[in-house]
């Protein structure tokens, strides 16, 4: 670990705290560039991280959940839920007479809820200005650059049914 | 108007000119790793699994090349501090 030594014999704190303007911005330098090489370590490790997640995902299966009655709510109405825990908030649209879609409320730039606009046909998130294709949930305009996470819809007799989400 | 060589220059003044060469390409690499981090974890995020590992790999070399310049100033440091403590 050669690299690892100090370059000078003199004690650290004399190096550190030279009494000369020179060897100060000097002694800054050189600490900044070994913070700047810390920081990409960090970068990498970062990157490292995502990689193990990716590698060690595992598709969460989601369960089968009546969400509405056919008919419960009219052509370009919209219906709230909650899919697949209480703490996720989704939003359904009946966007034709037997055509429903259903998205996450949550916004991917920041989180707010979207709401869906009868008028523009698309949802849309009040926070940014970030809006969305009701047809596939993906980004129109706005900061958010992920799409919607899609819940898939099942028709099951008289009952729509929540059956999986799939993510933008 | 001349230019005065690297040679002439005093060994501190060399010194900083190759700690500050150094510092700007490493904060160049800085900037497309952060970029390369927050790219890779959006494409997590939205369920893409296989970019993760070519973005891991560019990091790396990216830091890699990062560490090389900081022993190659480290080197230099070495050098110039030898040289002032023999004047």
């Amino acid at each position: 670990m050669n690299w690892l030594r100090r370059a000078s014999s003199g004690p650290l704190w004399k190096e550190e705290f030279s009494v000369h303007a020179a060897d100060e911005r000097y002694v800054t330098r050189r600490q900044l560039t070994k913070f700047l090489v810390l920081t990409s370590f960090g970068m990498f490790v970062g990157n490292i991280w995502i990689l193990v997640r990716s590698l060690f995902y595992k598709a969460p299966s989601y369960p089968q959940q009546p969400v509405a009655r056919l008919g419960e709510i009219p052509v370009g109405g919209v219906k709230l839920f909650t899919y697949p825990t209480k703490e996720d908030q989704c939003i359904m649209v009946r966007t034709g007479e037997n055509e429903y879609v259903s998205y996450s409320q949550k916004c991917t730039h920041l989180s707010c809820a979207v709401y869906y606009s009868e008028a523009s046909n698309r949802l849309e998130c009040p926070c940014h200005q970030g809006f969305f294709s009701i047809k596939d949930g993906a980004v129109l305009q706005g900061p958010p650059s992920r799409p919607l996470p899609r819940i898939l819809l099942e028709t099951r007799g008289e009952q729509v049914v929540a059956v999986d989400v799939k993510a933008g | 108007m001349t230019m005065q060589s690297p040679i002439d220059m005093p060994p501190k003044t060399r010194g900083l000119t190759v700690i500050a060469g150094a510092m700007s390409l490493i904060a160049v690499l800085l900037i497309v790793q952060i970029w390369l981090l927050s790219a890779a974890l959006e494409s997590f995020l939205a369920g893409n699994r296989h970019t993760a590992l070519p973005a891991t790999v560019f990091s790396g070399v990216m830091f890699l090349i990062c560490l090389g310049l900081y022993l190659f100033v480290d080197r230099v440091d070495s050098e110039v501090r030898r040289s002032g403590e023999e004047r």
